[in-house]
């Protein structure tokens, strides 16, 4: 399949001679929490760099694993995880309902943890195993959850779908769900406007085997 | 014949959306495409003094920016039917002039290498305005309101002498019901890929119409409708915010032909709230009038809603109150103010959900007065027959719906008095209401074909927005083909197909399936055909009529060893394929209805061969004139009030439907809960906030503007009559998309009135009116 601007496979996880001091100041002003006002700040600094003319934001080489197989990409360092998956890589399984965090429709698992890609600069994610929605099953069957989500019609539009299973099988991981009412409430950062939650309730249950 | 209609089938299409492999319109590649992203305007009237776009053209990566100056002119479009094309905004082409009517409105497009450029630039286009001042108040403006003339006498309707009744009456009650802005939010954005091939254009398109947008791109750019497709495979979601045809696909296609590349624009969560339609808000008066033991005498039912300065739409809360009840005296009006904001569209069950708000919220409150039970009052005052329209209903078996829906919610156990239950801490309330919508069906074609290895295909111009059409209409195709389900392949929202319905007024199950089952049972005509004058076929000779088509073979009624299968048949016959189409010229709209049938020579060929297609000249016989279509169903719901806190948690509902025949439980059962969860949140949630200084949109976003997230799911207990409906369609079944919302709302309202004793009429019911 013929990818994005800037993509290439690649097994080289050598980073170290792309690696540039402004990725090395975005990762860090980032682990120290200021992930969500990160972007108009990026950009307000670029715009008082002497002599940089306006936009012409840096382009870097990073370096993506996703769902195992190893990326590079020569993208805007603005890019969130989520744009570099759907417009880079050409992966439009995880979805953007809001580009805000706010919806969770972009949700993918960052080490078997859930997280809104939209609020995760593609960058900040070189290390780290990256799964989709797409990477999801194994071989030719599909993962659990996707079964689940399947026979309890837990979608109507679907577009929604990706973010949720993402986030029930990152829920999976975490060890809190004793109740249903914690499936509710721990599933309430992904909205559905078709309304299926309590079908996707059902289908969790079933893969939790708490039904 | 393989019993497959009302199966609870898996959808169709589960394990592509389950998997990442559904596409929705943002999601194709073009080679060599470029981003386009919107300029709004900010304010809400005036003009553009200047747009300054040096600074953004400065910018590396940017490949073209379109503003009124620079961009190409544009006719105005023809028609004003969805599905033959309804641009939104009448009056207002985008990018052709200086003039501001509303905030965010589309000023400029910028065109960039990657989103991030094009995002960019955007926000470096300088705007000077002349500013105007707008009105954009609905409350303070009621002086300006005016009667529409659009949709012609039916937004007006009188029987007898309400006011005479009203002031007679033993018992009456006067009230004003409001409901705010309410916003779609549909979870995928609005989104178009447009691609120009010489004079071929091939847009992929977020739109509930696929005929509709091609035949305004056709009309606005004057193109011949043989160079243009739109597509829309999978929609995430529509609501009736991708009903209309709002700017960005038109300026989509614009930009693409301005840069020469291909352009995908995507409207951000933000712009939607400006730019994409919006539910109007409506201030309600409701008159009602019984004697002492609450058989209404009268009712009169006034809507004021908003349009906008650029077109017309009116927000019919009254309608369904005109037929909801037996009643000799009943009075309905609409008026409109023109306001400078976005011009309103359809939002599930237009006009239904809120005017069910307000009609069942105040029965309840009649209820109340007359200390009667509130089905009990429905009862009282059940309508046998459509009295405004002297028409019997199609089918209605809503006494049913009361009985079963009171025995699941247990309304056997409420105490009638306000805030007289308890369960711990919480006030418990009981609340109910009745839901209705119109059984609408329009003109459709289909085309089917059978192949020599045993699988068929279904071609339709219709979509599936997520409602399980893909799903319904295979099942349909199925049962029609006498094929299994897999050995059936539908496609839709492709405007190469035949003309069929746009998704919108829940009138695709009813309009669609039908010409899918006809052209299916026209394949099955031609197969027999086929086989009895075939010397070589055990058929040979056998009457047609008495040979039916089951599980892949064609066989003597009662005999299923002498026949053959359609693989045999064609094979032998050195036919690759056998096709047939059907279109269906039917309308169960009120003549002078505001959406009357698309019709139009299109699909020439379809109408010619269902002369001779049994299926279609026995549906379009039946004389639809004589009835009244609608949907019925009862809504009920237990609430729990925190006392202290005032907050609201629906804790059960159920909706019991009359919906006419079921095609497939699981997907319907899904549609009902998702129009159930929308009346939670025009309950308790949703609502938009303008700035009363400036009249912009204040909750612009899924934080502010809160729609029902999984923790405020009650228990569900949804049930269908599943009755036929014997005039609709050979099928029976009607649409179910928005009836589920209405009823819903009061139903809530209602039990926070029971639980608490307060009788918000002001939506949504926020804590802040409870404490
Ligand atoms: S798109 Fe990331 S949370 Fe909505
Ligand atoms: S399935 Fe449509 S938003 Fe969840």
């Amino acid at each position: 399949m013929e990818k994005g601007p800037g993509v290439s496979n690649t097994d080289d996880n050598d980073t170290s001679s792309n690696g540039t001091t402004r990725r090395g100041f975005l990762t860090q002003i980032t682990y120290a929490g200021a992930g969500l006002t990160l972007a108009p700040l990026l950009v307000r600094t670029k715009n008082i760099l002497p002599g940089a003319p306006p936009g012409s934001a840096e382009t870097s080489t990073i370096n993506l694993t996703v769902n195992g197989q190893k990326h590079a990409l020569n993208i805007d360092e603005r890019t969130t995880l989520l744009d570099a998956l759907r417009e880079n890589l050409q992966m439009t399984g995880t979805k953007k309902g809001c580009d805000h965090g706010q919806c969770g429709a972009c949700t993918v698992l960052i080490n078997g943890r859930r997280i809104n890609s939209c609020l995760t600069f593609a960058a900040m994610c070189q290390n780290s195993e990256i799964t989709t929605i797409e990477g999801l099953a194994k071989g030719d069957g599909l993962h659990p959850m996707q079964e689940a989500f399947i026979k309890h019609d837990a979608f109507q539009c679907g577009y929604c779908t990706p973010g949720q299973i993402c986030s029930a099988v990152g829920l999976m991981n975490e060890n809190h769900v004793h109740t249903d009412a914690d499936i509710h409430e721990l599933m309430s950062g992904n909205i559905c406007r078709c309304g299926a939650y309590q079908n996707i309730v059902d289908a969790i249950k079933e893969v939790k085997n708490i039904a | 014949m393989n019993d497959i209609l009302g199966k609870p089938i898996d959808r169709v299409d589960g394990k592509l959306k389950v998997s990442g492999g559904a596409t929705y319109s943002a999601e194709y590649f073009p080679k060599n495409m470029v981003y386009g992203v919107l300029v709004l305007s900010t304010i809400s009237k005036g003009r553009i003094r200047n747009i300054d776009t040096n600074q953004a053209e400065r910018v590396k990566g940017v490949v073209g920016i379109m503003t009124y100056k620079n961009s190409m002119s544009l006719h105005f479009p023809q028609g004003t039917d969805p599905g033959s094309g309804k641009y939104a905004e009448k009056d207002l082409l985008p990018l052709q002039n200086d003039r501001i009517y509303y905030d965010g409105q589309v000023i400029a497009a910028v065109m960039a290498e990657t989103f991030e450029k094009a995002e960019y630039a955007a926000k470096l286009v300088k705007v000077d305005y002349e500013t105007e001042s707008p009105i954009f108040d609905l409350k303070t403006n009621i002086s300006k309101s005016y009667k529409p003339s659009s949709g012609g006498s039916q937004l007006q309707l009188k029987r007898g002498d309400a006011d005479a009744a009203l002031q007679s009456a033993d018992v009456k009650m006067e009230q004003t019901y409001t409901t705010p802005v309410y916003h779609h939010n549909a979870m995928e954005p609005h989104a178009s890929v447009a691609e120009w091939n010489g004079d071929q254009l091939m847009v992929y398109d977020a739109t509930q119409a696929v005929s509709g947008v091609k035949s305004l791109l056709v009309s606005m750019l004057g193109l011949l409708p043989e160079k243009v497709k739109v597509v829309s495979l999978f929609i995430g979601g529509g609501f009736g915010s991708k009903g209309f045809t709002w700017p960005n696909p038109i300026v989509t296609v614009m930009a693409a032909k301005m840069v020469k590349r291909p352009v995908k624009l995507v409207l951000s969560r933000q712009q939607m709230f400006t730019t994409a339609g919006r539910r109007s808000e409506t201030i309600q008066k409701i008159a009602l009038a019984s004697n002492s033991s609450g058989k209404l005498t009268a009712i009169k039912h006034d809507t004021i809603s908003e349009s906008s300065f650029v077109d017309e739409f009116v927000e019919t809360a009254g309608l369904a109150t005109s037929m909801l009840y037996s009643c000799p005296n009943v009075e309905i009006s609409h008026s409109l103010v023109r306001l400078n904001k976005v011009t309103p569209c359809p939002t599930r069950a237009p006009g239904e959900a809120p005017g069910t708000y307000a009609i069942e919220a105040a029965m309840d409150e009649l209820a109340y007065q007359l200390k009667m039970d509130p089905i009990q009052l429905r009862l009282v005052n059940y309508a046998e027959m459509d009295e405004q329209r002297q028409k019997k209903f199609s089918s209605k078996n809503l006494k049913e719906c009361y009985q079963r829906g009171a025995d699941a919610i247990g309304w056997s156990q409420r105490s009638p008095e306000p805030k007289s239950m308890r369960e711990g801490n919480y006030l418990v309330g009981y609340g109910m209401a009745t839901a209705t919508y119109l059984a609408n069906r329009v003109a459709s074609a289909a085309k089917a074909t059978l192949y020599a290895d045993g699988h068929a295909e279904i071609l339709s111009a219709t979509q599936d927005i997520g409602t399980g059409t893909y799903t319904i209409m295979t099942q349909i195709a199925a049962e029609a083909l006498g094929l299994p389900v897999d050995r059936v392949t539908v496609k839709l929202g492709d405007s190469d197909y035949p003309r069929a319905a746009n998704s919108g007024g829940s009138q695709v199950t009813a309009s669609v399936g039908p010409p899918i089952r006809a052209a299916a049972l026209g394949v099955i005509a031609k197969l027999i055909s086929l086989a009895v004058s075939d010397t070589a076929s055990p058929l040979h000779g056998h009457k047609e009529e008495d040979i039916i088509a089951d599980n892949g073979r064609i066989y003597v009624k009662n005999h299923t060893d002498r026949g053959e299968s359609y693989t045999e048949l064609l094979n032998r016959k050195g036919l690759q394929k056998l096709e047939a189409q059907a279109k269906t010229n039917v309308s169960t709209r009120d003549p002078q209805g505001a959406n009357p049938a698309p019709t139009g020579g299109v699909d020439a060929a379809a109408e010619e061969e269902s002369k001779t297609n049994p299926a279609v000249q026995e549906d379009q016989n039946v004389d639809r004139k004589l009835y009244s279509f609608h949907s019925f169903g009862a809504q009920f719901v237990k609430v729990l009030v925190d006392p202290d806190l005032g907050t609201v948690k629906v804790d059960k509902a159920v909706a019991v439907m009359d919906v006419g025949k079921i095609l497939n439980l699981k997907t319907a059962k899904s549609q009902i809960m998702g129009g159930m969860i929308f009346g939670i949140g025009m309950a308790l949630l949703e609502g938009t906030a303008y700035d009363p200084n400036n009249g912009r949109v204040v909750t612009r976003d899924l934080a502010q503007y809160l729609v029902p997230v999984n923790a405020d799911m009650p228990q569900f207990d949804i049930q269908f009559i599943d009755k036929p409906d014997p005039y609709i369609s050979p099928i029976g079944a009607k649409g179910i998309g928005e009836i589920g919302i209405t009823g819903m709302t009061a139903a809530v309202v209602n039990a926070i009135y029971h639980a608490t004793g307060k009788r918000v009429r002001d939506l949504p019911v926020t804590l802040d009116k409870l404490i």
